[in-house]
C-alpha cells in the first residue's frame, strides 16, 4: 500500500490547458475479442504523455484509432491539430535521400520543393544529420534513421506527434542516447508528444503524465503525473524516486 | 576483393567453355566429321566472317521486331499490371487466365497468326508479346502487392493521392521485382521472334536459318546461333546495367 502514495493522483481537470487530443470512454472489439475497454485520455499542447502497457493491451490499436486507420465501435475522438506519427520501424524510402524522405510529407502536400528543402535543411543540425542528407538510408545507423524520420513526422503535423515505441528496436546505448535527444529537441520545437512504449523506466523518463494499460482488454488503470525533476527530466534516471515509482507501476501491470 | 570475386566468377565458365570449343574442334577434326552433320568452331566463325553481312542484315531485321515487341510488352504490362492494381474486379478476373493462358503452345499458334496477318513483322511481334508480356506483367503485379502495409498506412497519413502513392511509393518498391521479370523476358525475346520467322517470313535470323538448313550450310546455322547468343547476352547485360543505376539503393 505504502507504493500507492507515490502514485501522485491528478485529477484530469480542464486546467485551462489546450487539449489537443481527448479520447472519451473509446471501446474496440475484434470479433469478440475485446481489445479497448473505455478508454479515456487527454493530451494538452506541449505536454508529453506516454501510454504504458505490456504488450497485448492494445497500445497499436489506440494508436491506430487515434491516427484515423481504425474506427472506434464506441466513444468519441476529438483531435485538433494534424497528428503526425512514427514507429518502430523507420519507414524511410530507401530510394530517396534523407533530405528528401524527410520533406516527403511536404512534397505530397505540394509545397514549394526549394522552400520546403530550405525548411528541412536548417533543421537538420538539431537532428544530428549535418552532413548526411544526400545520403541514402542504408548508409545509415539505426538512431540516425530514427532521428530522420522523427524529423519527417514534425515537418508533416508540427503539432503532435504520435510515437509508437520508436526506440524499441535500438540497442540500450543507442536508446539511452536517443531519449535524451528526444527530450532537447520537444523542448526546442515545443511539440507535444503521445509515446507509447512497454518499457516503464522510459515512460517514466520522457513523461509528463503516463497512462497505464492493461492487458486484455486494455483499460486504463491508472493516470500517472511525473512530478519530481520535470525541468530536467534526464536527471531523473539518478534519482530514487524514478525507482519507487517503477516499482509502483510494476505493481499495478 | 570484389573485384577478384568478379573474375573468378567469369574465369571459370570461361574456362569450362574453352575446353569444351576445342574439344569440338578435335573431335571434328580428328574423326573428319562432314560440314552438313556437324561444322567445326573454326567452320562456324568462317562462315560468320564471309557471310557477315547477309547474317547482320537478317539479325537486324530480328532486333528490329525484338525491341519493339519487348517494348510494346512492357507498356501494355503496365497498364494492366496498373489496372490490376489499381481494380480487385480485374485483377481477380483476368490474374488466373494470365497463367492458364501461359500453357498454351506458343508454337502452335504461330501458323495460325502467320494465316491471319501474313508474313510480315506483325505476327512475329505478336509472339514476342504473347511470351514476353506475362513474366513482366506478373512480376510488376505481384511487386505491387509486395509493398509493406505499414509504407501504404503512412501515406494514408499524409493524404497522398493514389497517383502519388503509386509515383513515390509502389513503382519504386516494384522496380527490383520488374527488372528479374525484364530480365526473364530478354531471355526469351529473342528466340520468340526466331519461333516466328521459323515458320514464314522473308526476312530476319529465323529466316536466313531456315534457309541455310535447307542448303545443308550447318556452319552458316551455327554462325547465327553464335550472333543469337551473343545478341541476347547482350541484351541482358543492357538490362542489367539499367536494373544497377535504377535500383541504386539495393
Amino acid at each position: 500500500m505504502q507504493d500507492r502514495a507515490v502514485l501522485e493522483k491528478k485529477v484530469p481537470a480542464s486546467s485551462g490547458d489546450e487539449a489537443l487530443i481527448t479520447l472519451d470512454r473509446i471501446s474496440k472489439s475484434y470479433g469478440s475479442a475485446e481489445i479497448l475497454n473505455k478508454v479515456s485520455l487527454n493530451i494538452s499542447k506541449g505536454e508529453f504523455v506516454s501510454i504504458l502497457g505490456p504488450s497485448g493491451s492494445g497500445k497499436s490499436t489506440l494508436f491506430n484509432i487515434i491516427t484515423g486507420l481504425v474506427p472506434a465501435d464506441e466513444g468519441t475522438l476529438h483531435v485538433n491539430g494534424e497528428i503526425g506519427y512514427m514507429q518502430q520501424k523507420d519507414l524511410l524510402l530507401p530510394w530517396k535521400t534523407v533530405l528528401d524522405n524527410i520533406v516527403l510529407p511536404l512534397d505530397l502536400k505540394g509545397f514549394d520543393k526549394k522552400a520546403s528543402r530550405a525548411k528541412a535543411d536548417a533543421l537538420i543540425d538539431r537532428i544530428g544529420l549535418r552532413g548526411y542528407e544526400h545520403r541514402y538510408p542504408s548508409q545509415l545507423s539505426g538512431g540516425m534513421k530514427q532521428r530522420a524520420s522523427f524529423l519527417r513526422t514534425f515537418l508533416a503535423s508540427g503539432e503532435i506527434m504520435l510515437l509508437d515505441e520508436p526506440f524499441g528496436a535500438l540497442d540500450s546505448i543507442t536508446k539511452g542516447k536517443m531519449q535524451t535527444w528526444l527530450l532537447e529537441v520537444q523542448k526546442e520545437l515545443g511539440v507535444t508528444i503521445l509515446f507509447i512504449t512497454h518499457d516503464i523506466e522510459e515512460s517514466i523518463l520522457l513523461s509528463d503524465r503516463i497512462y497505464v494499460l492493461s492487458s486484455r482488454p486494455g483499460v486504463v488503470k491508472e493516470e500517472i503525473s511525473v512530478e519530481f525533476d520535470r525541468s530536467n527530466k534526464p536527471g531523473r534516471l539518478l534519482n530514487p524516486e524514478l525507482l519507487m515509482m517503477k516499482e509502483a507501476i510494476k505493481g499495478l501491470l | 576483393m570484389n573485384r577478384l570475386k568478379k573474375l573468378d566468377q567469369r574465369i571459370y565458365p570461361i574456362a569450362t567453355l574453352f575446353l569444351a570449343v576445342i574439344l569440338w574442334q578435335l573431335i571434328v577434326t580428328l574423326a573428319h566429321i562432314p560440314l552438313y552433320i556437324l561444322p567445326s568452331p573454326l567452320d562456324t566463325v568462317n562462315a560468320l566472317v564471309s557471310d557477315f553481312s547477309a547474317i547482320a542484315g537478317h539479325v537486324g531485321t530480328t532486333l528490329y521486331e525484338s525491341v519493339l515487341g519487348f517494348a510494346l510488352s512492357i507498356a501494355l504490362a503496365f497498364v494492366l499490371g496498373i489496372l490490376m492494381d489499381s481494380f480487385q474486379v480485374v485483377k481477380k478476373s483476368i490474374y488466373p487466365i494470365l497463367i492458364v493462358s501461359q500453357t498454351i503452345p506458343t508454337i502452335a499458334l504461330t501458323p495460325l497468326l502467320i494465316v491471319w496477318f501474313g508474313f510480315g513483322i506483325l505476327p512475329k511481334i505478336l509472339i514476342i508479346v504473347m511470351v514476353c508480356f506475362f513474366p513482366i506483367c506478373i512480376s510488376l503485379v505481384d511487386g505491387f502487392e509486395k509493398v509493406d502495409k505499414d509504407y501504404l498506412n503512412l501515406f494514408h497519413s499524409y493524404k497522398a493521392s493514389k497517383l502519388q502513392t503509386f509515383i513515390h511509393l509502389k513503382l519504386p518498391y516494384a522496380l527490383v521485382n520488374l527488372f528479374s521479370g525484364l530480365k526473364i523476358a530478354a531471355t526469351y525475346m529473342i528466340m520468340a521472334a526466331i519461333i516466328g520467322e521459323w515458320q514464314g517470313g522473308t526476312k530476319g535470323i529465323g529466316v536466313y536459318m531456315v534457309r541455310t538448313k535447307n542448303a545443308y550450310a550447318l556452319d552458316k546455322v551455327f554462325a547465327a546461333i553464335l550472333v543469337i547468343v551473343i545478341v541476347s547476352v547482350a541484351f541482358i547485360y543492357v538490362i542489367n546495367y539499367v536494373a544497377k543505376k535504377t535500383t541504386h539503393w539495393k
